[in-house]
């Protein structure tokens, strides 16, 4: 496939072109809301319709993120790693501003309320633990944080990212009414990315050890 | 001299009939597709007009109207729905409901009664002087709204069918007709949709056979034509377009008591101090309104309703 071959030799200048649009295109789901807020748009429950919207896309651009590596394996698209980052940090902009909603507009800072909420709803807890655990990944997501960690340390931590997608994906099964059907789409998606890293490995794994059991016997 | 030209291009040259007539399908689609790719996502759908019911004159102002609340804009009632049997989204009854066919329309009063029979929605419309009641309405979910809906008490119905003594339960059957309804193709709920209350509490002056709203008849996404309304419980409890009304002995298998056992209960009562197990009861969003207030017992109809529950356990009866 030539236009493959072709997309695998992509300049370094249009890789941070795709970047730039990227980066314009995943504050679309922000401006439309903005836009839509000075437009009475948002519904007769605007702050329920935000707080939704924002948590639709928390989900989706982690899945984004974890689809990274499976599509880059296959496609051997190799400079699709360097919009990962940009990826999980909107995925981590966007949960600040979901659970920014939830604090503000929904709780007006009624802390002990929020606080309640947190340890009897388990809906609520999920979704706060997974926010939680976002933060230190972000907060090493600079070059210069992967450096100071470790590669290796570095990647164990960001491991944290499967658990929250899981953790995501059971928020919004759990505060689902009865109509499950997005939440099972998203946990369906989750499960052939998870999969997909699953038999990564265990061909690493057993790319490995032939040459590991070759070694051994010279 | 204006000489009119015959238009010799037929609209159907331009857009075939068939892709024009699945055109809200087809830019549903598109915009789905635009959506994901991250472009479409400005898109917006078109804000539809609230579909204008019949006026209903000769209206009484009851007495056991709230007083002293804002009412909720018509376009918020009318567009911010749950009714699964048009979708479970909030828009979907107001986007979905236009296909139901509201006359002919009869209910069938059935069960232990001396007098069963079919009755026709127009007899219904003339079985008791029409009332505007502006309710308080608190739905499970945490929100609630101000409407002047438009009915007489449900016991006008309930003395006309006399009742026997095994009577002890009220159950309403909604429609279930997946050609009208297109919810109804999804096994979200154990169709047809049923509700049901205490003889009492059918009884109860609050309680009233709704067939309208704003002084109109029931726009479609609210119920149309005829349903039931007991303020003083969560909405979930205020059957929709019923087919039929049905006096029993045994209490009601209600449809979100069969869905869910350990979240909803058969009465339903507003209670801030019973929890829904996933988020709580206390505090309920006006639509309208940016924060939130407490919600009151009742829905603020104890005085009222209180005496029907009294030595009750409402966590146990809930």
């Amino acid at each position: 496939m030539p236009w493959l071959t072709a997309l695998r030799r992509l300049k370094p200048e249009h890789v941070a072109k795709i970047k730039a649009v990227l980066f314009i295109a995943l504050l679309i789901p922000l401006t439309r809301l903005g836009w839509l807020a000075l437009h009475h748009g948002l519904g007769a429950n605007p702050i329920e319709y935000i707080t939704r919207s924002t948590g639709w896309w928390v989900l989706s651009l982690l899945l984004m993120t974890l689809l990274v590596t499976p599509l880059r394996r296959l496609s051997g698209l190799n400079w699709l790693l360097r919009l990962r980052r940009m990826l999980g940090l909107y995925a981590f902009f966007y949960a600040c501003l979901h659970f920014g909603i939830y604090i503000w507009l929904d709780q007006f800072f009624d802390w002990q309320g929020i606080l309640k909420d947190i340890a009897k709803r388990p809906f609520v807890t999920v979704g706060f633990t997974a926010f939680v655990c976002l933060i230190p990944l972000a907060a090493t997501s600079t070059n210069a944080m992967v450096r100071k960690l470790g590669a290796a340390r570095w990647q164990k931590l960001h491991r944290l990212i499967y658990a929250i997608a899981i953790l995501g994906v059971v928020h919004f099964w759990w505060l689902a009414k009865k109509d499950i059907t997005e939440p099972l789409i998203f946990a369906a998606l989750l499960g052939i990315l998870l999969f997909a890293r699953g038999v990564f490995s265990a061909r690493k794994a057993a790319a490995a050890q032939p040459a590991a059991a070759r070694s051994q016997t010279v | 001299m204006l000489i009119k030209r015959p238009n010799d291009i037929v609209p159907s040259e331009i857009t075939a009939k068939s892709l024009y007539d699945r055109r809200r399908q087809f830019l549903a689609g598109a915009l789905a597709l635009g959506a994901t790719a991250g472009i479409g996502a400005l898109g917006l759908s078109m804000p539809r007009m609230a579909r204008a019911g019949a006026k209903l004159s000769n209206l009484h102002k009851s007495a056991l109207s709230t007083t002293g609340e804002d009412v909720t804009p018509l376009k918020d009632a009318t567009t911010y729905n749950n009714y699964y049997e048009f979708g479970t989204g909030k828009e979907d009854p107001g986007e979905n409901s236009g296909k139901l066919r509201v006359r002919p329309w009869t209910v069938s009063i059935e069960g232990e009664v001396k007098k069963p029979r079919v009755i026709d929605l127009e007899e219904f419309l003339k079985l008791a002087p029409l009332e505007e009641r502006v309710y308080r309405m608190r739905c499970v979910e945490g929100w609630s709204m101000v409407i002047p809906y438009v009915g007489y008490a449900f016991s006008e119905v309930i003395k006309r069918a006399e009742p026997t003594g095994k009577a002890k339960f009220v159950e309403f059957v909604s429609l279930a007709d997946p050609e009208q309804m297109p919810g109804v193709k999804m096994p979200i709920l154990d169709w047809p949709y049923v509700e049901g209350l205490r003889m009492d509490e059918a009884m109860h002056p609050l309680a009233i056979l709704c067939v309208g709203m704003y002084g109109e008849t029931l726009p479609n996404p609210n119920g149309a034509p005829v349903r039931v309304i007991t303020p003083w419980k969560y909405g979930f409890k205020h059957g929709k377009s019923i087919i039929k009304i049905r006096f029993v002995e045994q209490q009601p298998k209600t449809t979100w008591q069969l869905a869910n056992p350990n979240e909803y209960g058969f009465y339903s009562n507003v209670n801030p101090e019973v929890d829904h197990p996933r988020w709580s009861q206390g505090r309920e969003r006006r639509i309208g309104e940016l924060g939130k207030r407490r919600t009151l017992m009742f829905n603020g109809y104890g005085d009222q309703v209180a005496q029907m529950y009294t030595g009750m356990d409402l966590r146990k009866f809930f």
